[in-house]
């Protein structure tokens, strides 16, 4: 009974040693940024309440939010916005039944990518220029 | 004997009589964050850089203290239905039950520390008026 068909059944893919397709990349990146978000609006958070507490406690939240690790934080967060906003309509056309075809799905795992490094750069420059 | 088959308890709402309205609930949300998200980024961006007291004089107008209001409240929301379908996969027993109840909690505190800032701000703005 054990041995039944041992060699011919589907395998579930081995992790470490299994390249993952793009639209898997993308689908997985959605949920990280999602949860990776909480940085953002807990740096955002604490930098709202400092400056209804008192000025050393907004001294302290702005020095952060100015730093160079404040730019990492909320650049990265700008970035994630973007990224999980176009995945999220993405979704939204799945939903409706549209793009599920697995090219189509390559095709807008590429446009996902490029399409949110894009808009980040584009911020960027805007935030920098204005 | 059944006489009532798998297919009956399926249909509609599904076996679990839940879920429809979890979908429903993060597809409506998400289509309120692609308008908001955009919004929330321009009040940030020209927020970072101000001093303190621009800061409150700045959340207490309407437009960038509604747009970070709603902004932390529907993303909250769905930050918290959204980790929920995460822990759902990745957590089973115990854990799976507290991780669920420190997200909820976490969200809605997020959503208390923001409003309670703004709120606060606002004020200040009516009593200088």
């Amino acid at each position: 009974m054990a041995d039944v068909n041992r060699g011919n059944r589907p395998l579930s893919p081995h992790l470490q040693v299994y390249r993952l397709p793009i639209a898997a990349i993308t689908s997985i990146m959605t949920r990280i940024t999602g949860h990776a978000l909480v940085a953002g609006i807990l740096l955002i958070t604490w930098w709202l309440v400092a400056a209804v507490t008192s000025p050393g406690a907004f001294a302290a939240a702005d020095w952060v939010v100015r730093s160079w690790l404040g730019f990492i934080i909320l650049t990265g967060s700008m970035w994630a916005l973007w990224y999980h906003l176009l995945a999220g309509l993405r979704h939204l056309a799945y939903d409706a039944g549209y793009g599920l075809e697995i090219r189509q799905a390559q095709q807008s795992s590429r446009a996902l990518i490029a399409g949110s490094v894009v808009l980040a750069v584009l911020t960027l420059i805007v935030f920098f220029a204005f | 004997m059944h006489y009532i088959t798998p297919r009956k308890t399926a249909e509609g709402l599904g076996s679990a009589h839940e879920g429809t309205q979890h979908h429903w609930a993060m597809t409506v949300s998400s289509v309120a964050l692609t308008v908001l998200t955009p919004l929330f980024m321009i009040v940030i961006a020209r927020a970072i850089g101000l001093s303190q007291e621009q800061l409150l004089a700045y959340f207490g107008r309407p437009f960038p203290a509604l747009i970070t209001a709603l902004f932390v409240i529907v993303g909250m929301i769905h930050f918290i239905k959204g980790t929920r379908i995460m822990i759902d996969d990745y957590f089973r027993g115990a854990t799976r039950k507290a991780a669920i109840i420190f997200s909820v909690i976490f969200g809605w505190a997020v959503i208390a520390a923001a409003v309670y800032a703004l709120a606060r701000m606002g004020l200040g703005a009516i009593v200088v008026l």
